[in-house]
This record gives C-alpha cells, structure tokens and sequence, in this order.
C-alpha cells in the first residue's frame, strides 16, 4: 500500500456496497473513519507504511450498515462514488461519505489479505 | 451672441478663448477653457443675463486671479529682523525675553512683591519670636537651658531646610504668563497669611500681654511654627508638583489649518496649565507652520465658487449676502438661492480632481528631481574641504581657514541647488542666507555628512529650530467655553489661538483598567503529535 510518489496507485480493491440506514433525522453508514493529508500518520495502528496519509476504517459498528455489506476494520478506503479518498484531508473525507442526497455509497476498498489471496491465486 | 455661453462667471474663460488676453496666465488653463466650454455647451442652462454683468464678473474674476497666481510666491508669514538663531533654542530663552523686556506688566510686579513680604513675613516670624522677649522683658525671662539652646539649633537647621526648600519650589524664572491667577499658588499663600497670622495674633495675646517667663516655652511655640510651615511646603509640592504628573487625560491637539494631529497625556490639570503643557510641547512636536504650502487648497476652493453666479430674473439683485436676522424675506431668498448653487455644484461634471492628481504628481516628480541635484551638489561641496591636524598646520600653513571661512566659501557651488529646492517646496521664507551659511559652518565644525547638514532642509523641523520671529510666543491667546482655572473635564475643548492659525484641543479621560492575573505554570508547556482523529460516519 506504499505509493511511489508520481507513480499512479495500483492496489487490489474490493467494491462495497453500503446502503445509508435512517436514524432520526441522520443517515448512518456504521462504522468510523481515520487519518487524513492532515492528520499525523504516525499513530495509525492499520497501515504497513506509517506514512501513508490515507483513509482508513477504524471501527465497525456490529449490525451496521458497513459490517452488512462486508466492511471490515484497518480497510483502507481508496474511493468513495467515483471521488478519490487517497489524498484528502479527514473533514473532506467525513464531508464526501456522509452526504445527505445520496443513500448508497459505493466504496473501494484495500487491505492487506486481499492482495496475499490474488497473490495466491496466481501461483 | 450670449444666449448660449452658460454661467457668466465663466466667461471670462469664453473671453480669453476668443482671443482677448487681458492678462497673462498659465496656458494650461487656457486649454482647459476650450474644453470646459465644448464640454459645457450640450448641458447648458440658457440664461438670458444682461449684458453688463460679464464685465462685472470679468474684473472681479481678474483680480482674484492676479491675486492667487501671485500669492504664493510673495507672501512672508511675518515681518522678520532676521536674526541668526539656528541651534535647538530653549523655552528658557523665551522667558529671558519676558524678563528683558521693560515690565509694563503690573500684574506680575505686583506678584512678585506680595511674594517677597510674605516670604519675608514667614522667615522673620520664629526669629522674632525668639527675639521679642530678650528685647522687652529680659530680666523676667528665665536663663536658657541645654534643652532650650539644643532647640536653638533646631530652629536655625529647619529654617535654612525651609530656605533652601522654598527657593527650589518658588524661586523660578516664570515660564509663562497665563491669563488668569494661579488658584493652588493663591490658596496655598492665603493660607501661611492665615497661619502665621494666627500664630501672631496666640503669640500677642498669652506671651506678649502677659510677659511669659518661661522662655524654653517660647522657643517650643516657635520651633511648632517652623514645623508647620514645613509642612505647609510639603503640601505645596504636593498640590503644585505631584497632583499632575500621574497622567489622568489624553488630549488631541490638532491644528486647524493643516490636521496635524498630536495626542499627549497629561495630568488633573487646570485649563490654563493644561494649555501650557500643551504649547511647550507644540513647539518640540509640531513641524513648523508654513502658510505658503496652504495656497493651493485655498484656490481649489475659490475656483469652486467662481464658477458659479445666481441671478434672479425677478428684477432683484441678490448678489449680496442676507443682512440681518430681521430680513427674512432676504434670507429665505438666500437660502434657496445657496441650495439651488449647491445642486448645480453637485451636477455639473468637475474635473478638478483630475487636475489635483495630475498637479501632485508633476508637484512630487519636480520636488524629486531638484532633491536628487541637491543631495549630489551638496556632497560635491563637501569634497572641498578637509580638516587640518595640528601637525599639518605647522608643515603647511596655506590657505588655513576657521569655519565660518570655510562655510563660505563652499556655499557659493550649493546655493543655487538649495535656492531652487526650497522654492519648489516653498520654504523659502523660513531660512534666509546667513542661516543656513551659520548652519554650514555648524555641520563643518561638528564633521557631519552632507545628509546631516541637509536634514534640517528636507524636512521641516519643529518651531523652535527656525529663527526666533517664527516662534510667536507671546501671541497665545486661550479660548474656552468654561473657565480656565477650572480642571480639564471629560470632553473639554477650548482654543489655542496664534496669529494666523489655532490648536483645537480635546480632552478624554483614560479609561479605568481593570488588570487580572492569569498564572502559568512552567510545567505545563507540554506537546505532543496530533492525535489521528476518529470520526464516525
């Protein structure tokens, strides 16, 4: 998941999913969201290079939305509906994933364990 | 032919554009007519004026023209002797003028002799105390113990203290001559009358009448009294000296004729002493008033107003102001004739802004370049001249000359430089030739550079750089609403008024200040890295 820098991204994502759940007057995906261009990268426990700025699942809420769609904590979100998610910072990521008109977000996903089962499936 | 020109007052402009010079004038404004009346003739107001008035308006046009195009170069703000006086003069010098000059001046004989004899009624009073009873009843009077002469001394030390002690509060040259009595001064010499009058009146009745024997009594009552008085001084420091130095006011001086505006702090002052304060610091802070440089906003206006006449058709001539609040017929007449110029002012299309922009600018490239040859000719002045050693004097006893020698002769290569700058920056008037040759022989003698010696000439300096004839010390006059010995108020104003221009001064009071204290441990400066923040969504 290190990126070379001027070199495009290439990671094994998963597609997710996740349909909005009404909650009052709020639509809730369930799960929590850290890191960020302006955050420090040092403290994150989910990435293999502590200097990568992205985002990052922290939490999955049990029997939310996201655990139900296949979301699993230390994801590292790559896209969000089409909108980049590699270099923003944490406001604008939270800003792109909870936006009220829409109730589907489609995310793409990496982790570690998705590229080792390409990697196997090759050999 | 004049049913189409516009307002009369401009056709003293129609007239030169046909040809007619009557007078010579600048040509700019000779183009300027041609197209103020191409511009004008589309939004014209026809008026059907009587032909005798253009001359009228001609003439009078005319001579305030004569009068602006000339005014500025020969105006002089006073009639000067001209006295050399260049170095950094003292108010001291102003009151050494007040005490040259032959005292006409009752008011301050008068104080200064009440002064004396009360001065001298207090110090002769314990030693004639001490006295009296020696000369009239010695006989009676018992022998004067160790105590007794010990309180001798006493007495002798605390006068010479009080001597020394009122001699370095009173016994001043006065700075000042204000208009009306000093109130603490007068208070606080009524009250050592009363005193020692009292003492006077104790010491008649019960030791004089009655002879009192016992002397070290005596000699007690008047050491008392030179206690007292002691402390009567200290109270005069208090209410002369000390009241007014913690700063209580913040005054805004401004001066009327051209804004400038200084803010200072002072005292529970009286509006009189107030004032003073005020002037002393005028005359270090303020840059020195230069009524050559007020000309140009003064012909803007006028040619504001010249451009405008009314005239009503009803067979009346309003050409003179309203007379008199009985007139009321005239003077509604004048009001609606005032606005009605006034709107027509507003509509109009005036390019005097232009003209201000254009004037600046040519005004401040001009000033520009004649500095930039006097700042090189000064410099190239200076290269002529050298300082001998004393060495070099005996080896070569040439041509050695003492400053003022020195001075002129290199005036001559600069003078023309430094003539042509001050006149474009219309200083002219405020350094005559001998001044600035003494000012030349003063930079030689204390080696300045050429940008020292030039200082004083590129920027104006305060009053009391300039000759003595610009300071007008004696020509103050304070005008107040309210009282002047009464204290400076929240939102006092009054007037400070010299020859041709006033200090306009406002009080405000320096706001309470409430401090609290807010203590930081020095142990709890701590960082650390920001925290990944979590949010869930």
């Amino acid at each position: 998941m290190s990126f070379i820098p001027g070199q495009p991204v290439t990671a094994v994502v998963q597609r997710i999913e996740i349909r909005k759940l009404r909650q009052g007057e709020h639509l809730i995906l369930g799960f929590s969201i850290g890191g960020g261009i302006d955050q420090d990268p040092g403290q994150n426990p989910f990435s293999e290079d502590k200097s990568d700025k992205g985002i990052y699942v922290t939490r999955v809420t049990p029997g939310g939305p996201a655990e139900v769609a296949g979301l699993m904590m230390g994801d590292k979100v790559m896209q969000v509906n089409g909108w980049d998610m590699t270099m923003v910072t944490h406001d604008q990521a939270r800003k792109r994933l909870t936006k009220k008109n829409e109730d589907v977000v489609r995310l793409l996903v990496t982790r570690k364990s998705l590229e080792q089962a390409v990697r196997h499936s090759m050999m | 032919m004049d049913t189409e020109s516009t307002y009369s007052g401009y056709s003293y402009y129609s007239g030169r554009s046909r040809g007619s010079h009557r007078h010579g004038e600048r040509s700019r404004d000779r183009h300027k007519s041609h197209s103020k009346d191409g511009s004008r003739s589309e939004k014209s107001v026809t008026i059907n004026a009587p032909p005798a008035e253009p001359l009228l308006g001609d003439a009078a046009a005319r001579g305030e023209e004569v009068q602006d195009d000339n005014w500025g170069e020969t105006t002089t703000a006073v009639t000067g002797t001209s006295e050399h006086s260049l170095s950094q003069e003292d108010i001291v010098r102003i009151t050494k003028d007040l005490e040259d000059s032959v005292g006409l001046d009752c008011r301050r004989y008068f104080t200064l002799t009440l002064s004396v004899v009360l001065g001298l009624l207090v110090f002769l009073t314990p030693l004639a105390f001490l006295a009296l009873p020696h000369l009239l009843w010695p006989e009676k009077l018992q022998a004067c113990g160790t105590a007794c002469e010990g309180l001798f001394i006493s007495v002798a030390f605390k006068l010479l203290i009080l001597l020394f002690a009122v001699w370095a509060l009173f016994f001043r040259a006065p700075r000042a001559g204000l208009p009306r009595v000093f109130v603490f001064r007068a208070l606080l010499a009524v009250l050592v009358l009363l005193f020692v009058i009292s003492y006077w009146l104790f010491y008649g009745v019960r030791i004089l009448d009655s002879q009192d024997e016992n002397y070290q009594g005596i000699v007690q009552y008047a050491v008392s009294l030179v206690d007292a008085l002691l402390f009567i001084h200290y109270l005069a420091i208090v209410l002369l000296e000390l009241r007014q130095l913690q700063p209580a006011f913040s005054v805004c001086v401004t001066r009327a004729t051209d804004g400038e505006t200084r803010h200072y702090n002072l005292g529970q002052l009286s509006i009189q002493r107030a004032a003073l304060a005020i002037i002393e610091n005028y005359y270090r802070d303020f840059p020195v008033h230069n009524p050559a440089l007020l000309t140009a906003s003064k012909s803007r206006a006028a040619k504001h107003l010249a451009g405008l006449k009314v005239y009503n058709v009803d067979g009346e001539f309003p050409m003179t102001p309203s007379t008199g609040p009985g007139n009321n017929a005239a003077t509604g007449l004048a009001q609606s004739q005032s606005r009605a110029m006034i709107a027509a002012a507003a509509r109009r299309r005036d390019t005097s802004h232009n003209e201000l922009y254009y004037e600046e600018a040519e005004h401040e490239r001009r000033v520009r370049k004649r500095k930039a040859r006097l700042v090189v000719a000064v410099e190239e002045a200076f290269t002529h001249i050298k300082r001998t050693q004393e060495e070099e004097l005996k080896k070569a006893p040439g041509d050695v000359m003492d400053p003022r020698e020195a001075a002129q002769a290199i005036f001559p290569s600069m003078a023309r430089a430094l003539q042509k700058y001050l006149r474009t920056t219309r200083q002219q008037h405020c350094h005559s030739m001998e001044s600035i040759q003494q000012h030349l022989a003063f930079c030689i003698t204390n080696n300045m550079t050429p940008k020292a010696f030039l200082e004083s000439y590129l920027n104006p300096g305060p009053t009391l750089q300039y000759g003595r004839e610009r300071w007008l010390g004696r020509q103050w006059t304070l005008i107040s609403e309210a009282s002047v010995t009464s204290g400076l108020k929240e939102g006092a104003l009054f007037l400070l008024k010299c020859i041709d221009f006033s200090l306009v001064v406002t009080a405000k009071r320096i706001p309470y200040i409430q401090l609290s204290e807010e203590f930081i441990d020095p142990k709890s400066h701590k960082f650390v890295l920001r925290l990944q923040s979590e949010t869930s969504v």
